[in-house]
Formats: C-alpha cells, structure tokens, sequence
C-alpha cells in the first residue's frame, strides 16, 4: 500500500486517469446509478463488481458518454482534466477510441456484420492516428498478433461469421487498444465465453495494460475475475456503490453484509469444502425491492438491518483500509468485525 | 476528504416517466387518428351519396366546364358535358370503396386458402402452390386484371373479382409463412392428440394466430385495390354507367390544359382515401408489432 | 471472384427453373386467353366494316383461328421452340418484330425508373431515419405517403400541367422530338427531356416504398450493438450511417426490390398511355382490345423474361452486400 488514497488517488499524482463524481444515471422510469464516484490511475485494474441490474454498465456507457437519447445524466467524468459529462460532441469524437477504448459483452453482435475484422479495426487507426491504408493494414496484422490470433495476414480478410467466439473477443481488445489508449474499459468481457477461454481473454488484457500501462476499469459480476485480476474493487449494488477497497482486504474482511453475502455464496477452493458439507449463502429477496426505497437500498434483504437504515441510506464512509456505506461497519467497527469473523 | 461521500436518496436529477396505455397509443399515433378520421368522412360521404347528390352524376345538370367555387350551385364545378363534379366524387367514393374491400375480401380469402393449405400440408401439396404463386406473381399484376376483365364484361363484381385475383400471392406468401413456424408449435401437437381434425386445426386453432400480419396488410390491399380500380377506370376498362375516380380522370385528361382541375379533384380524393387507408394500415402494425421504446 | 463464380451458378440455376414456369405461363396464358369472347377476326373485320361471314372464316383461316385449341397450343409452342413468337393479325407482322421495336423504350423507361425511385427513395429514407422523430423526417414522411396514396399516373399527369403546361420546361408526350432529326449531346438531351416525366411518375409509388424500407430498416440497424462500438471507436456521425447503419440496412431493401419489378411492369402500361410512350405496355393494352393473341403472349412471356433476369441481377447485388450468404 503506498501514499494512496482510498479512492486511488496518489498525493504526488494529483490528477487520476478517470476521476467519477457524483455520476448519476436516469433512464425513463428508473434510476440506474445513484450518485457514485470512483477514480482509476494508468496501470491498475479497478473491478466493478455487482449483480445484473445494479448499474454498472450504465456506468460504463456514461462515461463514454454513449447512453441513448432521453437518458438524464448528471455529475462529472473527469478524464485527462476535461469533464465528458459537458464536452461537444467533437471532444468526445476524439477521446473515444484514441484515448479511451470500451471492449462490449457480446462480441457476436458488437462486430459489424459486413466489413471484414481487419477494416473495423483498420478504421480506428485511419480515423485517429492518420494512417493511410496500407500502413494501418500492416499496424493492424501487428495488432491481431499481439492478441494472439494466429495467421494474421489471412485472418485480417476474413467476417466476423467466419471467426469463432473467442477469436471475436480478442479482435474487439484489438480494436480497443489499437490507438494506444490510456484507459480501457472492459463490460463484461468474458462472460459470453467459454470458461476455458475466459482465463486466456482476462489474462491478454492484464498484459496488454501492463504494457501499455493503460487504467483498466473491468465490470464484472464474477468474483473469481475480481479477485485474480484487480488491483482494487467497488461493490456496486442498485445503482450506488455499497463498499471499496484493495482486492485482498475485500477479500479477507467484507464489511458490508451485501458484500460479505456475494463473498458467501461462492464457494472458495482452497477452503475444502465440498458441497455435502458447504451451503452456499443465499441473499434473500431481489434487487427489484430498492426501488423507491428512502433508506438504505440494501435494507429490505439485510440480515443486520437497524431501524436507523431505513429512514436515511447511509454515506460511503472512508475506513483505515476502505470506504463502505454501512452503518454497523462505520459506526460501530468493533460490531462489524465480530460479524465479519463468523463468515 | 469526506466531500467524497455520496448521497443516495435525493438526487439533484429528474427521472423521466415512462409511458404507457392505450391512451398514450392514440394520443402518441396522431396518424393513426388523423386515418381513422378522413377515412370515416370518405366512407359517410359514400354513403350518403344518394341524400346528398341524389340521381345520377352522369347527369347533364349545369354549364359546361364552370371551375370550382365560380358558382355554389357547383362547388366544384362541371365537367365539359355539365355534369356536377362534386356528385361524381361522392358517387365515386362508392365504387372505390365497393370495389375496394371486395376485391381485397376475394383476394383475402383465396390467398388464405392456398397459403393454409401449403403452409400445414408441406409435401407435394405445398410444391405445387409455391410455384402457383410464383407463376401468378411473375405475371404482371396489372395486366393479368386487364385480361381478366376482358374475359368477363366491364362491370363492377368482375372488376372486384378481377382485382382480388390478382391480388391473391401477397396475402398466400405470408400466410404459408405463418403457417409453416406456427403449425411446430406445441398447441398445435396438442390439438393433433386430441384427435381434432385438419380442417379444425386449421380454421379453429392456426388461424386465429396467424392473423395480426394479415389484418396489417388487409388494409394496404384495400387501398392497393383501389388504386387499381383508378387505373382501370382511366383506361375505360371500367363500367362505362358508372362514375368512378378514375373515369373522372380519364375524362379530364382532354381539358388537361384549361381545366385541370377536372382531373386534380378525383385525383386528389383518391390519395386522401389511400392516405387514409395507409395511416390505418401503420397504425395496426404499431399495435400488433410495438417497437421497444428507446431505452 | 466470389462473385463472379456466384453469378455463373445463379444464371445456370435460373434458366434451368426458368423453362417450366415460362412454359406454365405460356401454357396457362394461352388456354386462359381462350377465354376471352372473340378473336382476332372479329376485332379486325368489325373495323375494316365488311364483316361477312366469308371473310371472317377466310380471316380465321388465314392466322389459323379456326383450329382446335390444342392444336393451336402445340403450334405456338412448336414456334417457341424455333424462337418465332408467331404473327400479329392486327399488325400484319411478325410478333416478335413487333416486340423488339417497343421493348427498347418499355426497358429504359423501366431501368430509369427503378434506378430513381432506389436512388432518391434510398436517400430520402437515410435521411429520414437520420433525423428521425424530428422535424425533417416529419416532413419527408407527409411527402413519402403522399408519393405511397397517390396514383402514378395522376401525379404525372398533374406533372404535366405544372411542367408542361404552366412553366413549358418539359414535354407532354411521346419519347422524342418527332422530325427534329437530332444527333449527338442534342439528341440525347432531347431523349432525357421527354423520359423525365414518365419515368419519376412510375417512380413515385417505388421511391416511398423504399424510403419506408429504408427507414425502418436503419433505425432497426441502429440498435444493434455493433453500431455502439463504431461510436466507441470515435468514428464520425456520417462513416457510421454510411459504413455501418446503411449498408446493413440495404440489405432487406434489395430483397424487397426484385418482388417489386412486376408491379413496376404493370404500372408502366398506365403510365406509357398517359405520356405517349411507345412501349410494350401500350402494346400490351392494344392487343387485348383488340384480341390479339400472339402479341399479348409474346408480351406476356417477355415480361417474364425480363422479370427472372432482373431477380439474378438483385440476388447478385445482394450476396455482395451480405458475405453471410456463402454457396448455396
């Protein structure tokens, strides 16, 4: 742990890569992102980690700014010192796909159909670097080898139908960090994969970032990922981040009780358990009960809720080694960690 | 600093409502109202033809060639044998609108038919159909009606019959389509081990499910017959005792140069019909096939 | 290359189906216009006024009227299969003569007028799903579904009064200047001033079909997710409706297309007679009045003629734009 603060921020690096404020997020009728903030530094990997629903591609679409028309966002997204939230349209032409770069969750249909893979990925770098033709087909083999497809040259003219599903992931990182992009954000990048292929999937884009010491803000709803591939995580839960802290101290203690039941309904390897002698924790009700809650979101399916939580949600609050929103960790931590030792 | 804390109940933002019910249909589909609405006017006048312009618009009652609102006895002038124009167009919303739906009733039921048949029996029997289909679509439409009505006389039930004729493939493509995805279903194998017969798997259970697309195109037939009617009566293939939209335009094209409203009036009548009948027709795919809202 | 060994095989496979369904129609046709009261010798000997009884049967004799139907069947069949269409008693030449003279001026009218009504009904329809619920595709949409309701022909006649008539831009009629005797850049301008007109009346009713298509097929294109990534990469608004969003979205429109051409056909048998236009649909339209069989036939198998091949050309064009479709 060096001199960095909770949130990432560094004393002697006073502008983060990614700095989120107070990001909300409105679609018609529903509140997706309440208010959150975070920041990500070049070279670390921030997870996002939280069920379908709580709002964590909404976050990552705001911050590219690529929402559809009718959606409310307020807050700012510092990037670079500039706010995306108030940018035109022709700042945020050229800060996506030169400076940031989004990898989708399904690469079957985030890949045109009619255009060769080679000329999607070709099209970022005739569009940002200024390439002609020729010299992007050649950076674009280059780039196709450093993903680790193999025969580059002939697979640079084949569809998107011709290609198998992780071969399409790893043309989608191809294109993400054709333009060397300072921050890469990844949806869900594996989860429409195989399990044999995500390893490999998650394990090229940590050495892509070390590489090209690129910030990674990777969303995901699987714990493994988090724990072997990020440096720090937020715990996101209907649409407000409930807890954040280095990966290892999330691990070894979850204060919060919605993290410390994702935590619970995994079972871990090392810990020997079989599933004759291991229940796996389920968290009660759905995230359907948060809406319209005027206490904490949690609330309705906490199993040590107070009285105080439902009347006002509690403030992310920053601890010696985290931040969490939770009255019993913050208010009373010696409470909090007896409970957390029973888990 | 503690500036970082974050605030989850109010928020400084207004969410926006969704919207939803029926009510929101019409009021969000003023197109589909405005259709409904023209289309009614056209369908009163017509049938208030004879209490409006009682006897015959093929009369000689007024002036010859008078232009519209020159004199309110004929507001919308004579044509160059003194015929009223305003009668000719109520009279003329009639035929259009007899020979219309009738032709898009013959049309309707045989293209059911033979799209039924094919799509529930496959095999042989669907072979055969397609290519039925295919050999009467290669055909062009237009003249097959022109030969179809040469066969019989100019009259209105052959011009109905002729229209729904050749209009039959249309409707028999998309109903084999939906007969062929539906008959899989599993209501259908149900149906099947209950011992009911084709003949009721067809009418009682297919069918019924395999008409929204119908009904949506129904409405363009209708106005697709009309627009026929109006090309046919132009050629004078039409009923030569009866004024129709399209005889009127046929008859104004002499006075092209000096009275071209005779043939701007019928004209105009048979595209706000046709508009009509469209804007319903877009209505009733927005009900049966609703696109998302946008997200 | 793709294309080209795509183009032979479609070709072969056409012709190869061709045969039955133009001989069904041939067929079908023939016995069909039996139907029809009258014949030939009727039609002529009612104009020429003598109409005894002599001279109808001398008539009948002469064209082979007075056969057995099937007989009559075969012998056109056998004609087919020596590439004669038969003798027009109404015009006193060969069919097929008959024909060629006309088809030139049925084809360029058609070609122009499906190119306009792609072209302009494509653009419209990109611009229409570009501003899309705005005030531009408010607009556009009121003139596409007044170009949809209204019959062609009307509007080309109304056409003629503001074009002809009112401002003398254009001719009223006919496919050029008759006796003018014009050669080089003249001529042709001369040709286009009178296609002009006819040509964007049967275009009206295609150019608001494929504006519809258009639009609601790229705004269907436009929620893909792939569409998200081009924006993702910071592409320009204009590369992403072009590159991504149309050319997708003509995909459903050239399948729509061919089904068109014979609605197209028909239409043009209006519009020839309003403007003039001495092509095969006005031909078509004389030889039912005047029950001329051989040459309403030979129309009839040419227009399928022309419909089959148009499909290979529209299929060509759509395995081009699609690389999913692979050999059949």
């Amino acid at each position: 742990m060096s001199a960095q603060g909770l949130h990432g921020e560094t004393s002697n690096r006073p502008v983060p890569l990614l700095d989120v404020r107070d990001l909300s997020v409105a679609f018609p009728g529903h509140l997706a992102v309440r208010g959150i903030s975070f920041q990500i530094r070049r070279g670390e990997t921030l997870a996002l980690v939280g069920e379908s629903g709580c709002g964590k591609s909404a976050t990552s679409l705001a911050i590219m700014q690529l929402l559809p028309r009718g959606t409310r966002l307020s807050g700012q997204v510092l990037f670079g010192g500039t706010d995306l939230v108030r940018a035109d349209a022709h700042m945020l032409r050229e800060v996506r796909g030169k400076r940031i770069g989004l990898i989708l969750q399904e690469p079957m249909t985030s890949l045109n159909p009619v255009l060769t893979i080679g000329e999607q990925i070709a099209e970022s770098l005739i569009r940002h670097d200024r390439l002609t033709a020729r010299l992007a087909r050649a950076r674009t083999v280059e780039l196709l080898d450093l993903v680790r497809i193999p025969d580059a040259h002939r697979r640079y003219d084949d569809y998107p139908h011709n290609m198998s599903g992780g071969m399409r992931q790893r043309v989608m990182i191809a294109m993400a960090v054709a333009c060397n992009p300072e921050l890469i954000i990844a949806d869900e990048p594996t989860t429409a994969l195989d399990v044999t292929l995500q390893s490999d999937v998650l394990e090229l884009l940590d050495s892509l970032r070390r590489q090209l010491h690129m910030g990674l803000l990777l969303i995901t709803h699987d714990l493994g990922v988090v724990a072997q591939w990020a440096d720090r995580v937020a715990v996101m839960y209907a649409g407000s981040i409930v807890e954040m802290a280095e990966t290892h101290a999330l691990f070894e203690r979850p204060l919060h009780p919605y993290s410390r039941g994702l935590m619970g309904s995994t079972v871990r390897l090392e810990s020997g358990a079989h599933y004759t002698t291991a229940r796996l924790t389920e968290i009660p009700g759905s995230v359907a009960s948060a809406t319209g809650e005027t206490g904490c979101t949690f609330a309705p399916r906490c199993p040590q809720v107070i009285a105080q939580c439902r009347i006002a949600p509690p403030p992310l609050v920053p601890l010696p080694d985290r931040l969490a929103a939770c009255r019993l960790a913050t208010e009373t931590p010696k409470e909090a960690a007896r409970v957390a030792a029973g888990c | 600093m503690s500036s970082d804390t974050t605030r989850a109940a109010s928020l400084p933002l207004f969410v926006p409502k969704s919207r939803r019910g029926l009510a929101a249909l019409l009021l969000g589909h003023p197109t589909f109202a405005a259709g409904l609405f023209i289309f009614a006017i056209v369908v009163l006048l017509a049938l208030g033809a004879d209490i409006l312009y009682p006897g015959d618009p093929q009369d000689m009652v007024g002036p010859p060639l008078l232009w519209p609102f020159a004199d309110m006895e004929y507001p919308l002038g004579t044509d160059s044998l003194g015929r009223d124009v305003a009668a000719g167009l109520v009279h003329g919303a009639r035929v259009s609108l007899i020979i219309g739906f009738s032709a898009a009733a013959i049309g309707l039921v045989i293209g059911t038919l033979v799209g039924a048949a094919g799509g529930f029996f496959g095999g042989y029997v669907d072979n055969i159909l397609v290519r039925l289909t295919e050999l009467f679509q290669t055909v062009p439409t237009f003249l097959l009606v022109i030969v179809i009505v040469a066969i019989g006389e100019p009259s209105l039930p052959v011009m109905a019959a002729a229209i729904g004729i050749a209009s039959w493939p249309t409707i028999a493509r998309l109903v084999r389509a939906q007969f062929r995805s539906l008959r899989e279903q599993d209501f259908v194998m149900a149906a099947r081990s209950l011992g009911y017969s084709d003949a009721r798997i067809i009418f009682v259970e297919i069918l019924p499910n395999a008409l929204p697309p119908v009904v949506v195109t129904a409405s363009v037939m209708v106005a697709g017959a009309i627009l026929t009617e109006t090309g046919l009566s132009f050629l004078n293939m039409g009923d030569p005792n009866l004024v129709s939209w399209g005889s009127m335009i046929g008859g104004g094209r002499e006075m092209l140069r000096t009275a071209w409203f005779l043939t701007a009036l019928p004209g105009i009548a048979t595209a706000l019909t046709v508009l009509a009948l469209n804007l319903i027709g877009d209505g009733l795919n927005e009900v049966f096939n609703p696109r998302m809202r946008e997200r | 290359m793709r294309l080209l060994s795509r183009a032979g095989r479609s070709l072969g496979r056409t012709l190869l189906q061709a045969v039955p369904t133009v001989l069904g129609i041939v067929v079908l046709n023939f016995l069909f216009l039996q139907l029809v009261p009258g014949d030939a010798a009727d039609v002529i000997a009612g104009e020429s006024g003598s109409a005894t009884l002599e001279s109808m049967e001398a008539l009948r004799r002469q064209f082979g009227l007075d056969q057995p139907v099937l007989v009559q069947l075969l012998s056109y069949l056998d004609h087919l299969a020596h590439f004669s269409l038969g003798f027009s008693p109404r015009y006193n030449m060969p069919v097929g003569e008959l024909i060629m003279s006309r088809l030139p001026f049925t084809l360029l009218l058609m070609v122009s007028a499906f190119t306009l009504s792609l072209v302009l009904g494509i653009a419209f329809g990109t611009l229409m799903a570009a501003f899309a619920r705005r005030w531009p595709d408010r607009l556009l949409s009121v003139l596409v579904l007044v170009l949809y309701s209204a019959p062609g022909f009307w509007v080309g006649l109304m056409a003629i009064v503001l074009f002809s008539v009112k401002l003398g831009w254009l001719p009223s009629g006919g496919a050029m200047t008759i006796g003018a005797d014009l050669s080089g850049w003249p001529a042709i301008a001369d040709r286009l001033a009178h296609l002009a007109l006819p040509s964007f009346s049967l275009a009206c009713f295609f150019i608001a079909v494929y504006a519809r298509l258009t639009r609601s097929a790229m705004l269907e294109v436009e929620r893909q997710d792939f569409v998200r990534t081009a924006q993702a990469k910071g592409l320009s608004a204009f590369t992403i409706q072009t590159r991504h969003v149309l050319r997708n979205a003509l995909i459903p429109v050239t399948t729509v297309a061919g089904l068109h051409l014979g609605n197209m056909l028909g239409g043009a048998i209006v519009v020839e007679t309003v403007f003039g236009w001495p092509g095969m649909g006005r031909l078509a339209l004389d030889a039912v009045m005047a029950r001329d069989f051989s040459v309403l036939l030979g129309v009839l198998l040419l227009s399928s003629f022309v419909v089959i091949f148009a499909n290979v050309f529209i299929d060509l064009l759509h395995a081009w734009l699609d690389p999913r479709i692979e050999a059949h």
